[in-house]
């Protein structure tokens, strides 16, 4: 008789997708194979920051993150990689990577972040 | 002797979340050779086959992914000692500093400074030479064309880095006028053909040794890249990714700038790699190919025509 795990039920809040967790894998990759696309997929390996997401509820276990996109005080509060972060519960995360965009904007053009004051994309230096 | 001055690139620096990782990643699946250890800092210095000295990329463990710094081999100590006082008589660059012989195992004094972009450089005149290992009556005598127990996709050297950074302009004229790199291609707005938002530049026959794009940061990396001999090793690195379940980014595909084959993949710690074939043959007195934003697509990939949601926001 295989040995069955309970899969844990993942929310992304921003988008109302849910899906299930697959033993092993991260929240990320997870996501992927449920062919669901409200997290960003940048490196999938803890380095850019792109799956970047804040867990509302349930709990997790983490590999290691970059300090670079992810700083201890984010990850006190919660905020971590979804590509580096492994479910032990149902959880709740809210993306808040910064390619997060969809619609015809996306589509049709981009922005080369020409420096400017107000710049879009400053929050990953923060 | 017609090229002088800067040879090319010769070693990029990387910080990786966990050596070992890293360290599988890079031997077996990009197929370098480790070289030297140092246990002390967490180094690892490796090598792709056919380049002759004795290391050129350098793992670093570290919290950090992203890159510390690239290095480029100069003609002699001669041309360090002119290159270094051209940077400091510059006034372009910042944190100058000479870092003593043997800190790299087997490598002379570097001068390392950091450009506008905030991208630290370093030059060197003197690497020992460990060999390519296809001699087969004595080192470099009589070669075989390629030596055997080749690992993984087994690029044959270290090629070129992709940069973003804000001063785009400022170190631009730190590569062009100071040391002496030409411009093969540039990227300019099209509704302000003043500002360059990509610039490819070469110290060889290269289509480009490095290359920038303008971004609000300072010092991040976009990928390092090595040479295959050709189209089909390109597929064949797709292979071998795919079977080591490796993170692949795009491709294989070509880029419309420099017209290589490629393939991008991330490292263990999301730092981009890519191995690419072809390109085309620069020389100084070719004029810049130009590329405006609004072909940004497949001045980057040919054949999608259109930039992938990574291209511009993944980095390290």
């Amino acid at each position: 008789m295989p040995h069955l795990i309970t899969p844990h039920l993942i929310t992304i809040e921003n988008s109302g997708e849910r899906f299930q967790s697959v033993d092993g894998m991260s929240v990320l990759a997870a996501m992927e194979q449920a062919r669901c696309r409200g997290i960003p997929v940048g490196c999938r390996n803890g380095g850019c920051g792109a799956c970047k997401v804040r867990v509302t509820s349930g709990q997790y276990r983490t590999g290691k993150m970059s300090r670079a996109v992810v700083s201890v005080a984010d990850e006190a509060q919660g905020c971590v990689l979804a590509c580096k972060t492994y479910p032990q519960s149902d959880l709740g995360v809210e993306a808040l990577g910064r390619i997060l965009q969809t619609g015809p904007s996306r589509a049709t053009s981009f922005s080369f972040a020409i420096p400017r004051p107000e710049s879009p994309r400053s929050e990953r230096e923060a | 002797m017609s090229l002088t001055g800067v040879l090319r690139p010769g070693h990029v620096a990387i910080r990786v979340l966990e050596l070992e990782p890293a360290l599988k990643h890079y031997t077996e699946v990009l197929g370098l050779t480790e070289t030297a250890r140092d246990q002390k800092n967490k180094r690892v210095f490796l090598k792709a086959w056919d380049e002759h000295d004795h290391h050129s990329v350098v793992l670093r463990e570290a919290d950090e992914a992203g890159m510390d710094y690239m290095g480029w081999k100069v003609d002699s100590p001669a041309t360090l000692k002119k290159l270094a006082a051209d940077v400091e008589k510059s006034k372009l660059c910042q944190d100058l500093a000479w870092i003593p012989a043997g800190e790299h195992p087997g490598t002379g004094e570097r001068f390392r400074f950091t450009v506008p972009t905030g991208h630290a450089m370093e030059l060197y005149a003197e690497k020992d030479r460990l060999g390519n290992n296809c001699g087969t009556d004595g080192p470099d005598i009589n070669p075989l064309p390629w030596p055997d127990n080749l690992k993984g996709i087994a690029p044959s050297r270290f090629d070129h880095c992709l940069l973003y950074g804000d001063d785009l302009d400022g170190t631009c004229k730190v590569f062009r006028d100071v040391l002496g790199f030409g411009l093969s291609e540039q990227v300019l707005l099209k509704a302000d053909p003043g500002t360059m938002i990509g610039a490819f530049l070469s110290c060889s026959n290269k289509a480009h040794d490095i290359a920038f794009i303008r971004q609000p940061v300072k010092g991040k990396f976009h990928h390092a890249s090595f040479e295959l001999g050709s189209w089909e090793k390109v597929l064949r690195a797709g292979d071998i990714l795919s079977r080591h379940q490796t993170s692949i980014d795009i491709g294989p595909t070509r880029h419309g700038i420099t017209r290589g084959e490629t393939i991008y993949f991330f490292d263990p710690s999301g730092n981009r790699n890519e191995v690419f074939s072809g390109g085309y043959i620069y020389y100084p007195d070719k004029p810049p190919l130009t590329w405006y934003d609004d072909s940004l697509g497949p001045a980057i990939f040919y054949h999608d025509r259109k930039i992938n949601e990574s291209f511009l926001s993944v980095f390290t």
